[in-house]
């Protein structure tokens, strides 16, 4: 019986959580190992004696070294660094105001604006750079970071708009109402007393927000056009690839700095991230 | 302190929903007045308009002296004790207390004050440190009333504050609060479905129904003297018992499937022979008797046992008569058995008869 449940658990969770792990994973650490590969280990045949494929026997640095000091490399992340945290704050106060706005307030049309708000993030960026290149090139902002600071939150403000509509719903109204009988305005309730126990909910949609414009890259190639004003994910791309040539450890070594700050961001929020996700407030 | 006085009250939704209609109440100065009803009988929302937090659609509220209408809730000097307490959970129970005043501008060291006070009336001075996720749910009940009685608003407002209670932990719970009135002497507006509770905290009780207010007065007078069929069920439990009757004959019988019961002389002024009626019993206006002295005075019959439900301090009698289920509540010693015959007396000075059509008492 006892061990029945045992073949039971390995079979119905440890064997399919061990192949989904090593499924996710995989690429990563692809990832890495290519970063530290030397040269002749990384474009050797697999068929060659003492090949290993799967680890390298000479782990090196020089990758991670010739992309910090061949390419801008450094001021790419600067310049990712400074956007994402930029699109991001705008992005949040919009998301705050607007999605307690539509959870709360009871307006005319406030049913139709919250849906328009959601088609806006179904419109494909790929359509979307077309105008909206027109309107940088009109205001004079191509190749500066307030290009990408000012239409990322073209996406990100209704997706953040959209979680935080929903976790403020999930926050009772009566502790809205309670503040208020206590004395606070309206607004007064919403910021000390809504936005702080949205904290889980605010959090997630800025790490999503600041995820997605680290990583954002067609505008960002669109709109940024000299090797100092690039961001890590259009910087990697342009400059490691020459022609037809890869450079693949320099741009795996890229892709590994580069993911390093939004692995460091999660670890940090994660617990609130998935409360945030998960919504439910108790009073 | 303060008198609240409601007047012509109307609340009308944009869907169309009239919640409460042309209510009229007058909350004397330190009263204890318990509005009860079904759910959906318009006393939360009575209460709300009162506490601000619904638009008034017509009528005038007024508490003191002045008229509130217009008022947001933080003008008014009322406090609220939400069903689900509504706690601050970012803040402790200290902080959920002191909110309230600090946003009144109180100096710090008076709010300290006011709120150990408070802490110490209900008995949470250890759990002011403590955030709300760390309480039981009759902790959180008390700091929720604490948090209201630190501002010695002028009314309070309760909206079925007990309701998330266990049994055993409600019933201690109404006592303090019944306790705590009465060391505070502020005027109150209780909002509940619970009858019992309603009968045992009001001084006096307001039961509604679709909107409207069925009847004002104190809880015996409700009981004794129910002024409509809903009233007379919705107060009392096990609930009054009601068949269908037709009066006929010149000395008035009231008369269905079985049962043939005479009317008392009270009545007899009041109904005609003809008239179609609801006689209404309460379980404990029935009493046992024995088959020699049942027949003769016209407030007996026959029935069978149907369920017997010994509950220690009494025992309740399922049985059917004029063709309807009823329940008559009979001492612990007596001694029968399902599905045995029994005979049952009325009290006729405990009987109460509605119009069959407007129920109203008759």
């Amino acid at each position: 019986m006892l061990i029945e449940r045992k073949w039971k658990k390995w079979v119905y969770f440890y064997l399919p959580m061990a192949v989904f792990i090593v499924f996710t994973l995989f690429p990563f650490y692809w990832m890495a190992v290519t970063a530290f590969r030397p040269d002749p280990e990384l474009y050797a045949t697999w068929r060659q004696p003492n090949a290993a494929p799967l680890w390298t026997l000479h782990p090196t640095l020089e990758h991670v070294k010739g992309l910090l000091q061949t390419t801008a490399f450094p001021t790419w992340l600067w310049n990712t660094m400074l956007i994402a945290i930029v699109s991001t704050i705008i992005s949040l106060i919009c998301g705050m105001f607007a999605g307690y706005a539509l959870a709360r307030l009871r307006f005319r049309g406030s049913e139709f604006l919250g849906t328009a708000i959601f088609i806006t993030y179904l419109v494909p960026q790929t359509l979307l750079f077309i105008p909206l290149a027109d309107i940088i090139r009109d205001m004079q902002l191509g190749n500066t970071p307030w290009a990408l600071m000012l239409t990322y939150p073209t996406i990100l403000i209704p997706f953040c708009t959209w979680l935080l509509m929903g976790y403020f719903k999930t926050i009772p109204k009566e502790l809205e109402e309670c503040a208020r009988i206590d004395g606070a305005t309206r607004f007064g309730a919403m910021v000390r007393i809504i936005f702080p126990v949205a904290i889980p909910g605010i959090l997630s949609a800025g790490i999503f927000a600041f995820t997605l414009s680290w990583n954002e890259f067609i505008y960002a190639l669109v709109f940024m056009a000299s090797a100092d004003q690039k961001t890590v994910p259009v910087g990697v791309v342009s400059e490691l690839i020459r022609g037809d040539i890869f450079f693949w450890g320099q741009l795996m070594a890229g892709a590994l700095l580069g993911s390093v700050p939004v692995a460091l961001v999660y670890s940090f929020f994660v617990e609130y991230y998935v409360t945030g996700l998960t919504g439910s407030v108790k009073g | 302190m303060a008198d609240v006085s409601i007047r012509a009250l109307n609340k009308k939704y944009d869907n169309g929903f009239h919640a409460v209609k042309d209510v009229n109440l007058e909350i004397r100065d330190k009263e204890f007045l318990v509005l009860v009803g079904p759910s959906g009988c318009g006393k939360t929302t009575t209460l709300r308009m009162v506490a601000g937090l619904e638009e008034i659609t017509s009528g005038e509220i007024r508490i003191g002296d002045e008229v509130v209408n217009d008022l947001p809730p933080m003008d008014r000097n009322i406090a609220m004790v939400f069903q689900n307490y509504a706690l601050y959970p970012h803040k402790t129970v200290f902080d959920n207390m002191a909110f309230g005043l600090q946003m009144r501008g109180y100096a710090r060291a008076d709010i300290e004050k006011r709120v150990r006070e408070a802490a110490e009336i209900l008995g949470i001075e250890v759990l002011l440190a403590r955030k709300p996720r760390q309480l039981s749910g009759g902790q959180r009940q008390r700091v929720a009333v604490g948090r209201a009685i630190v501002r010695h608003p002028e009314v309070f407002l309760f909206d079925e504050p007990l309701s998330n209670l266990d049994a055993k932990l409600r019933v201690q719970m109404r006592v303090e609060l019944k306790r705590l009135h009465e060391r505070l002497e502020t005027t109150a507006i209780y909002v509940t479905h619970d009858q019992v509770e309603a009968m045992t905290l009001g001084d006096r009780v307001v039961v509604m129904k679709d909107g409207r207010v069925q009847q004002i007065g104190e809880p015996l007078e409700l009981y004794g003297r129910p002024a409509n069929r809903f009233v007379a069920g919705f107060i009392g439990s096990p609930a009054m018992n009601f068949v269908d009757v037709a009066i006929s004959g010149d000395a008035l019988w009231a008369e269905t499937q079985g049962l043939r019961i005479r009317v008392p002389p009270a009545f007899s002024g009041k109904v005609q022979s003809g008239q179609r009626l609801t006689l209404g019993v309460r379980p404990e206006a029935l009493r046992l008797v024995n088959g020699t002295e049942a027949g003769s005075d016209g407030h007996t019959f026959a029935t069978a046992v149907d369920v017997i439900e010994p509950l220690g301090n009494e025992i309740l009698l399922n049985f059917r008569a004029g063709g309807v289920p009823m329940v008559a509540r009979v001492d612990p010693g007596v001694r029968v058995k399902a599905h045995e015959s029994i005979h049952l007396a009325l009290d006729p000075q405990r009987l109460h008869f509605f119009d069959a059509k407007t129920e109203a008492a008759i």
